[in-house]
C-alpha cells in the first residue's frame, strides 16, 4: 500500500510537471507579452527595458530552469500587469470560484443521482423518459447558452435576479443553476445506466430469492455496487471544482479563477497563467488520487488485484 | 398423491404480447419428494419457478395458478412473496460466483439471510453460520465468514449459495442448473450434498437441468419440457428406460453413454422454436418423426400411459419403442 | 504409420505476482508440464480434464499458436516453424482450430458465404469465382443450405453458426482440426447434430482431430485415443473405450465415476476438496492431496507415465505409483 501511495504521488509530481512545462512553452511561443502588455506604439527602447526587466531577452531553456527554480521554493513569479506576486493573486480568486462551483456540485450530485436512480426503477416510465429527455437537453445546451436564456428570462423579464456582477448571494443563483444544469443531467443519465447494469446482475435476482425486501435490495445490494462507476464522474466534476467555471464566469462577469485565466491568457501574463495552471492541474490530480483510493474503498476486487 | 406443498396448474409466462414462454404448465411437487425437470433452451424450465416466486421482470405477464400449502403466490402482493422466499421456497442458480454480492463479505451476506428468517442477532447468526457451514462441507469456515466472493471457487461458493438457502429452513429447494458451471469432479461433490441434505432434512427439492444423467441420478420423477410445455411425467427409472414421448426418447437417443456399445447418435432435426413463432398445434411436430397432420392443429392432450406415468402427444407410443431409429452400435 | 502431429515434452509457464503489487514475489504457473502425444492420420486423440488442467493451452502448443516455453512439436516429421513465420502461416492450411463460442468466432459484420471462403483468399488459392464454388461446396459438406451463403452470423441459430465455423475450418482441407469444446455451448440435440458431422467428416476426409473437452460422454463419443490431464500433466492415456471402461490412475477414475448417468451406476469414487491453485502444485504426485490412495512415495516422487501391461489394452500408460497394484479399492 505504501508503495501504491507513493508511486501514486510520484506520478502526480510529474504530471504537474509536465503541465507547467506545456503551458510555459506554449505561452512564450505564442506572442510577446511585451507586446500585449505595452501598447503598440510604445519605443522601442521601452519594450527592451520591459523585456530585460523580466528576463524575456534570455533562451527560452534558461527561463524555464530559472523559473523552476524559484517555484520549488514557493516563488511563482509576479504578474506582469500589478507586479504582484502571481500565486497570491491565483489564490486570492479561489474562493470566489469555490462560491459558485461547490454549490454547483451540490446540485449535480443532489439531483442528479436520485434522478438516475428513479428513472432506473422506473424504467420505461413516462417518468424515466421524461428524466431522460430533459437530461439530454440538459447536457447538450451549451452553458452560455444556458446562462443567457436564464439571464433573459429571469433578469430581464422576470426581473428577479441580477444579470452579472458580484456582492450579494442573488448574484450567485443564475451561475449556480448554469453550472450545475449539465452536470446533473450527466449524472442522471450515468447513474441511470450504473443502476440499470447493476440491477441486471445475478446476484441481485439472487438477493431477492432469498427473501430480501426490494427496498434493502437496492440500498444494501444494487446502490454499493453502482456507487462504484459512479464515484468516476464524481471524481472528475470534484476535480474542475476550480477550473470549471470559465465560460459561467465570463458571462456573469464573476470575478473568480475563470475570469482572471482568460485576461491573464490573453494578455500573455506568464506567471500568472502558469501559477494558475499549476493550482489547477495540481488539484485535479489529488481530487483522482482520492477517487483511485475510494475504488480501493468501495470494491473489494480491486483492493485484492493489488495496487499498480 | 397426498396434499402437494406445490401445485402448479394452467401456468403462463408471456414477456411481450405473442412471446409465451410458459404455456400451460400443470406440476406438483409432494413435501420431501425430489422432482427433476429436464429441458434444453427456450423449454421455459427455470422462466416456470422464477415465475412462482415472482422473481420476473415487471413486463412478464403471468397467469395460472401457483398454490403453496394452498396459498396462492400468483398476483400475490410483493410482501406476501417476499415472506415466501428464502423462507418457504429457497432457490439457488447456475453460476453461483455472480449470485453472491462482490461487495458484501460472505458473513454479511449469510448474516443477512439468518436475520431476515431467523431473527438471530450478530453473536447468534456467526454461531450458525459455522455450523451451516458445517453441514455443507465448508472447511475452515471462520475464515470464509470473512471473505468476499470472488476469493473463493466456484465449488466453494455453490456451497455458501446452499448454505444460505438452507438459513430459512425451507420446505422447498428450487435448484436451477445448480452445477452446470462446475468441474465434474465437483458437480458430483455438490450434487452428494443435496442428496444427503434432503435425507437429513426432508427438504422437497426440485432440480432443474438439461443434463438427464444429473437429473436422473438425484430425484424420485422427472419431468420434461419442450419450448414452454410439458412433455412427460414420470418416476425417473420408467421415464429412462421406457420414455413414451418422442421428444423425451430424442434427448435420451442423442446423449453419448460413457459405458455401454457406442452407437451413431440420434441427432433430432431441426431446433428449438423462438418464443414469438410458436408452431401451432403440438409444437414439437415439426422435428417429430411421427407427427401427423393433427398434430399441428391441435395441442396435444395429457395421457396417461402408465403408473404416474403421463406424455402430451397425440399419438401412442408402445412401451419399449422408440420412434428414432436407432441405430446398431458400432463394431 | 507415421505420426501427423507429435507433441514432444511440451512445457509452458507463465510467470506470475502474488498479489501484492509490483514488488509481491513472482512464481511460476506451469499450465502445461511435461506433455507428449502422437496423432496419426485420420484418428481422434481426445484431451479430458477439468478447468485449469492445461487442456486448452495445450491444443495451442500443439497449433504453434502460443509458443512453449521448452519442447517440441513436429508435423509430419518435420519441426514445427516458429509462430508467425511465413512458414507457420503456410501450415495453418494444414492445422486448423474450433473454438466453443461459435458467435465469437465469426464477425458480424460479414456474410457466412464470405467468411468461410475467407481461408482461400488468405492463402491465395484459386480465383474469386472458385473460392466461392468452393464455399459451397464446404457449406454442403457440413449441413448448411446454399441460400444461407448470404446470411449473417446472428441470423443463425447456434448449432448452424459452429457448422459455419467448421466449414470455414475445412475449407482448405486441413489433415488436422484441433476442436476446443467446440459443442459445449450448444444444446443436447444439436450437440448430437454436430458430433455426427465431425464423425462422418472423419470418415469421408481422412481428417484426424484433436479434441478437447471437459464433456468425457462426448470425448468417448468421438475419439479413438484419450488423454486424461490433472494440473498440466498426462495421467493417463490410452484406448477410448477401455480406458472409460475400466481407468486405472484414481482420478480418472474419480471423473468417470462422477458422470452422472441414466444407466446402471458404476464405481462411486467421490474426491475431496477442490483442485489446488495451478500456481501452487502440490510436490510429487499433482494429485497426491485429494487421492484416496495417497503415500508418503506420492508425496516426494513425481509419477512418470508408464505403461499399465494390460493384455487386452497394450496401449494404456499410467502415471501413478501404485496403480500395479492388483486391489486399489476405495473403503466403503
Amino acid at each position: 500500500m505504501l508503495m501504491f501511495a507513493i508511486s501514486r504521488v510520484l506520478r502526480a509530481a510529474l504530471t504537474i510537471l509536465f503541465v507547467m512545462t506545456f503551458a510555459f512553452v506554449v505561452l512564450r511561443l505564442s506572442g510577446d507579452p511585451a507586446l500585449q502588455i505595452m501598447s503598440v506604439d510604445a519605443p522601442p527602447e521601452a519594450i527592451a527595458a520591459f523585456r530585460k526587466a523580466w528576463g524575456l531577452d534570455r533562451p527560452i531553456w534558461e527561463q524555464y530552469l530559472s523559473y523552476i527554480g524559484r517555484a520549488l521554493s514557493g516563488d511563482f513569479g509576479k504578474s506582469m500587469r500589478d507586479g504582484r506576486a502571481a500565486f497570491d493573486l491565483v489564490m486570492e480568486r479561489v474562493p470566489a470560484t469555490l462560491m459558485l462551483t461547490l454549490p454547483a456540485l451540490a446540485l449535480k450530485i443532489g439531483i442528479g443521482i436520485p434522478a438516475g436512480i428513479y428513472a432506473a426503477l422506473h424504467r420505461n416510465s413516462l417518468a424515466d423518459r421524461l428524466t431522460m429527455a430533459i437530461s439530454v437537453a440538459g447536457f447538450t445546451l451549451p452553458s452560455f447558452v444556458l446562462a443567457l436564456l436564464l439571464v433573459l428570462v429571469f433578469a430581464v423579464q422576470l426581473g428577479w435576479l441580477p444579470a452579472s456582477g458580484s456582492g450579494s448571494l442573488a448574484h450567485t443563483i443564475l451561475p449556480i443553476i448554469t453550472l450545475g444544469t449539465a452536470g446533473a443531467a450527466i449524472m442522471a443519465r450515468f447513474t441511470r445506466s450504473a443502476m440499470l447494469e447493476v440491477l441486471g446482475q445475478p446476484y441481485v435476482r439472487a438477493a431477492s430469492a432469498k427473501g430480501v425486501s426490494w427496498q434493502r435490495v437496492i440500498t444494501r445490494h444494487a446502490l454499493p455496487n453502482a456507487a462504484i462507476p459512479t464515484v468516476t464522474i464524481v471524481g472528475f466534476m470534484v476535480g474542475s471544482l476550480v477550473a470549471g467555471a470559465v465560460v459561467v464566469e465570463s458571462v456573469f462577469s464573476w470575478p473568480g479563477i475563470g475570469r482572471l485565466l482568460v485576461s491573464a491568457v490573453s494578455n500573455r501574463d506568464l506567471a500568472v497563467v502558469q501559477a494558475l495552471l499549476m493550482v489547477i492541474a495540481s488539484w485535479m490530480v489529488a481530487a483522482n488520487l482520492v477517487v483511485d483510493l475510494a475504488y480501493g474503498w468501495l470494491d473489494p476486487r480491486v483492493r485484492a488485484a493489488g495496487a499498480h | 398423491m397426498a396434499a402437494p406443498l406445490v401445485a402448479i396448474e394452467g401456468l403462463t409466462v408471456d414477456f411481450s404480447a405473442g412471446s409465451r414462454a410458459v404455456d400451460g404448465v400443470d406440476l406438483q411437487v409432494a413435501p420431501g419428494e425430489a422432482l427433476g425437470i429436464v429441458g434444453e433452451s427456450g423449454s421455459g424450465k427455470s422462466v416456470t419457478w422464477l415465475a412462482a416466486l415472482g422473481l420476473l421482470p415487471a413486463k412478464a405477464r403471468i397467469g395460472g395458478s401457483v398454490t403453496l400449502d394452498g396459498q396462492e403466490l400468483v398476483g400475490a402482493p410483493r410482501r406476501t412473496l417476499e415472506a415466501v422466499r428464502g423462507k418457504r421456497i429457497a432457490m439457488i442458480f447456475q453460476d453461483p460466483s455472480s449470485c453472491l454480492n462482490p461487495v458484501h463479505r460472505i458473513g454479511w451476506q449469510l448474516g443477512e439471510a439468518l436475520a431476515l428468517h431467523r431473527g438471530l442477532d450478530r453473536r447468534a447468526a456467526t454461531a450458525e453460520s459455522l455450523r451451516l457451514f458445517d453441514q455443507v462441507g465448508i472447511a475452515d469456515a471462520r475464515r470464509r465468514l470473512d471473505d468476499f466472493p470472488h476469493q473463493l471457487s466456484g465449488g466453494l461458493n455453490q456451497r455458501v449459495m446452499i448454505a444460505m438457502a438452507l438459513a430459512g429452513l425451507p420446505d422447498l429447494l428450487v435448484a436451477d442448473e445448480p452445477t452446470t458451471a462446475l468441474d465434474a469432479t465437483i458437480q458430483a461433490q455438490i450434487l452428494a450434498l443435496l442428496g444427503g441434505i434432503r435425507r437429513d432434512t426432508g427438504m422437497a427439492m426440485v432440480l432443474i437441468s438439461h443434463d438427464l444423467g444429473v437429473v436422473s441420478e438425484n430425484v424420485d420423477r422427472v419431468a420434461v419440457m419442450y419450448a414452454g410445455r410439458l412433455v412427460e411425467e414420470a418416476p425417473g427409472a420408467d421415464l429412462f428406460a421406457a420414455a413414451r414421448h418422442p421428444y423425451t426418447q430424442g434427448l435420451l437417443a442423442a446423449l453419448p453413454e460413457l459405458t455401454g456399445p457406442r452407437r451413431r447418435l440420434v441427432a433430432i432435426p431441426g431446433t428449438v422454436p423462438e418464443p414469438g413463432n410458436m408452431p401451432t398445434g403440438c409444437r414439437f411436430a415439426p422435428r417429430c418423426p411421427i407427427a401427423d397432420p393433427q398434430c399441428a392443429i391441435a395441442a396435444p392432450p395429457s395421457r396417461r400411459v402408465g403408473p404416474m406415468h403421463r406424455a402430451n402427444c397425440h399419438r401412442t407410443i408402445d412401451a419399449g419403442g422408440s420412434v428414432w431409429a436407432l441405430p446398431k452400435a458400432a463394431e | 504409420m507415421s505420426a501427423l502431429l507429435e507433441a514432444i515434452d511440451l512445457r509452458r509457464e507463465y510467470v506470475v505476482r502474488s498479489k501484492r503489487g509490483p514488488f509481491g514475489a513472482k512464481s511460476v504457473l506451469r499450465a502445461v508440464d511435461g506433455v507428449s502425444f502422437t496423432i496419426a492420420p485420420g484418428r481422434t486423440l481426445g484431451l479430458v480434464g477439468e478447468s485449469g488442467c492445461g487442456k486448452s493451452t495445450t491444443g495451442k502448443l500443439a497449433l504453434g499458436l502460443i509458443p512453449a516455453t521448452s519442447g517440441e512439436v513436429r508435423c509430419e516429421d518435420a519441426p514445427m516453424p516458429p509462430p508467425g513465420s511465413a512458414a507457420w502461416r503456410a501450415l495453418r492450411q494444414r492445422l486448423q482450430m474450433v473454438y466453443q463460442d461459435p458467435l465469437g468466432a465469426l464477425d458480424r459484420r460479414l456474410p457466412i458465404g464470405r467468411q468461410i471462403a475467407e481461408p482461400l483468399a488468405i492463402h491465395g488459392i484459386g480465383a474469386a469465382a472458385e473460392q466461392r464454388e468452393r464455399a459451397f461446396s464446404a457449406m454442403r459438406d457440413v449441413g448448411l443450405q446454399s441460400h444461407q451463403f448470404d446470411r449473417y452470423p446472428h441470423e443463425l441459430s447456434g448449432g448452424q453458426r459452429q457448422r459455419v465455423v467448421l466449414a470455414r475450418a475445412l475449407i482448405t482441407e486441413p489433415r488436422l482440426l484441433v476442436c476446443d469444446e467446440p459443442i459445449s455451448a450448444l444444446d443436447v440435440s444439436i450437440q448430437a447434430q454436430v458430433v455426427n458431422l465431425l464423425l462422418d467428416l472423419q470418415d469421408r476426409l481422412g481428417i484426424a482431430y484433436l479434441f478437447i473437452s471437459h464433456d468425457l460422454r462426448v470425448v468417448r463419443q468421438v475419439s479413438h485415443e484419450v488423454a486424461v490431464m490433472y494440473l498440466g500433466r498426462i495421467v493417463e492415456q490410452g484406448e477410448a473405450e477401455s480406458l472409460f471402461a475400466a481407468p486405472a490412475h484414481p482420478y480418472t477414475r474419480a471423473l468417470v465415476s462422477a458422470i452422472p448417468t441414466t444407466g446402471p451406476k458404476r464405481e462411486r469414487l467421490l474426491l475431496q476438496g477442490d483442485p489446488p491453485n495451478p500456481v501452487d502444485v502440490p510436490t510429487g504426485c499433482a494429485f497426491h492431496t485429494r487421492c484416496p490412495f495417497a503415500t508418503e512415495q506420492c508425496r516426494r516422487e513425481t509419477p512418470v507415465l508408464k505403461p499399465l501391461g494390460l493384455s487386452n489394452d497394450l496401449d494404456r500408460r499410467v502415471a501413478c505409483h501404485r496403480v500395479h497394484e492388483p486391489a486399489l479399492q476405495v473403503a466403503a
